[in-house]
């Protein structure tokens, strides 16, 4: 802040000019649209390849596509997927008698879905689920096909939309 | 208006005989008090939405319609929470900075005059006292530093109490001035001759000063130095919690409506319209319009500014408002001699 300033620096400095037109940016985007989404009411449109909460599906005569293969046990890197085989399977049906994810081990990489050589272990488009206890993190297989049937039109439409891709 | 404060005067008097002359004064203090505080809590909230604006999101909006009992919400918390105190802070004196912070805030709006009657006391040397009593707010702010024996609060106190002494001067020295226009020490006086040119024609860069001095003086961004979370965690009020912070919370933002409330009538003819003809609205109206004014500049520089260094802070305050200001006393007065319109 010497002598050697120019007129132009010394009116934008002492006139205030350099401080206005700071402000004129302020009182502009004070007029403009808000861009926020208010979470609960409005929400952000999702991928179809968004990896929420899983579901099992089901074949269209309502059998489970699961053949109890294991894939997505042994490829799931938090080991999060426990499946016991159904001891009544025949050659021409296998069917899982449990089938277990712990959510609060899962970490969403959806490499269960990659796996799954019959699109039965799908990551669905639901990410608002909670519970209180660690217990009910563990999903069962009745809550997971429950969930196939909850948000089984959204993921067909999902799978088809991303089918070329795989 | 004067004959029916005089009317509850007379029958007041008559009714309870000496005890009614503090009872009275009690009851205006309320009167000026309440709306004050009013005026504090919902100026929080304005901030917030009018920031929020300019940072093009919505601001608090979920209490109330359009976040309207937000300040109520955040009252009621502050009034809940604990009132933590370190171990190793001065019990007494560390309680003692926030009431020190608030009450000077407050003691100031007692000769602050909202119209030609509308004043609670009518001192004849009522921007001196303003002065006075703003000096006092630093001491809270010391004190709090010092009693939170932390060395975040004691810089922060440290920091900030010396911007609050140095930019006291340059706000002392454009009030000259003003005072040298009106030939008078009385905020009444100081509007009234106003009448003819608000002050901001002749003044303007003195006005300029002035706010920025005291967006300085009542430690608000860019000049929020005391604070500077990012050096200082929260400055002075790094120990404080609860009512103990709502306190200087409340302190600060009863000084900034201060400010404001002095700039518009040191400058901006207080409640005088600004045309003749729009003299059917009644002053208070223009008064709270020009404080309103202010006011959103605040929060309009806080909204657009980073914040100072330190060293500038101080910079800009000794050796460019100083020198600024104490040439502007100088050209006054000569200006003044040469009309001949030196007031008696």
């Amino acid at each position: 802040m010497g002598l050697h300033m120019n007129l132009k620096d010394w009116l934008g400095t002492f006139g205030l000019l350099d401080l206005f037109s700071g402000m004129q940016v302020t009182l502009r985007h004070m007029f403009k649209p808000r861009i926020t989404i208010e979470y609960p009411e409005q929400k952000t449109p999702l991928s179809p390849r968004f990896r929420g909460e899983h579901v099992l599906r089901r074949h269209t005569d309502g059998s489970e596509r699961c053949v109890a293969c294991k894939l997505c046990e042994a490829v799931c890197p938090a080991q999060a997927i426990y499946i016991e085989i159904d001891p009544t399977s025949t050659a021409a049906q296998r069917l899982t008698r449990v089938y277990d994810i712990d959510m609060a081990k899962c970490i969403y990489c959806g490499f269960c879905q990659e796996a799954c050589p019959v699109d039965a272990i799908v990551m669905g488009p639901n990410f608002e689920f909670t519970e209180e206890t660690r217990a009910a993190m563990i999903y069962r297989k009745e809550k997971l096909l429950a969930n196939g049937v909850r948000f089984g039109a959204r993921i067909d439409e999902n799978l088809r939309l991303n089918a070329k891709y795989r | 208006m004067a004959e029916f404060l005089a009317s509850i005067q007379g029958s007041g008097q008559e009714l309870l005989g000496v005890a009614w002359i503090p009872l009275w004064t009690v009851i205006k203090i309320a009167v000026l008090l309440a709306p004050l505080m009013f005026c504090v809590t919902y100026l929080t909230w304005a901030e917030r939405r009018i920031i929020g604006a300019m940072q093009v999101r919505p601001g608090p909006n979920r209490v109330g319609i359009f976040g309207l009992l937000q300040p109520l919400a955040d009252a009621v918390k502050l009034f809940v929470k604990e009132t933590l105190i370190p171990t190793g802070a001065d019990v007494p004196v560390f309680l003692l900075a926030p009431l020190i912070t608030l009450g000077a805030a407050l003691v100031a709006w007692a000769v602050v005059p909202f119209s030609a009657e509308l004043i609670l006391a009518d001192v004849n040397i009522g921007i001196l006292y303003v002065l006075a009593i703003s000096s006092l707010g630093v001491y809270g702010v010391l004190v709090s530093g010092w009693a939170s024996n932390s060395r975040y609060a004691f810089l922060g106190s440290m920091r900030s109490a010396a911007q609050m002494v140095s930019y006291e001067v340059a706000l002392g020295f454009t009030i000259i001035p003003v005072i040298m226009l009106a030939g008078s020490l009385s905020l009444k006086d100081i509007v009234a001759a106003q009448s003819d040119m608000w002050n901001i024609i002749p003044l303007l860069p003195l006005f300029v000063i002035y706010f920025i001095s005291g967006v300085a003086e009542t430690n608000r961004a860019p000049f929020d130095m005391v604070e500077a979370e990012a050096e200082l965690v929260a400055g002075f009020a790094t120990d404080y919690s609860a009512m103990a912070y709502g306190m200087f919370f409340l302190g600060e933002y009863a000084n900034m409506i201060l400010v404001s409330t002095l700039g518009a009538l040191m400058f901006l003819g207080g409640w005088l319209p600004p045309l003749a003809f729009l003299g059917f609205i009644p002053g208070i109206v223009w008064l709270i319009i020009k404080i309103g004014v202010l006011l959103f500049f605040f929060l309009w520089i806080r909204a657009t500014f980073p914040r100072y260094r330190y060293d500038q802070l101080m910079r800009l305050g000794w050796k460019v408002f100083l020198p600024l200001s104490l040439f502007w006393i100088g050209v006054t007065g000569v200006v003044l001699h040469l009309t001949g319109r030196v007031p008696g």
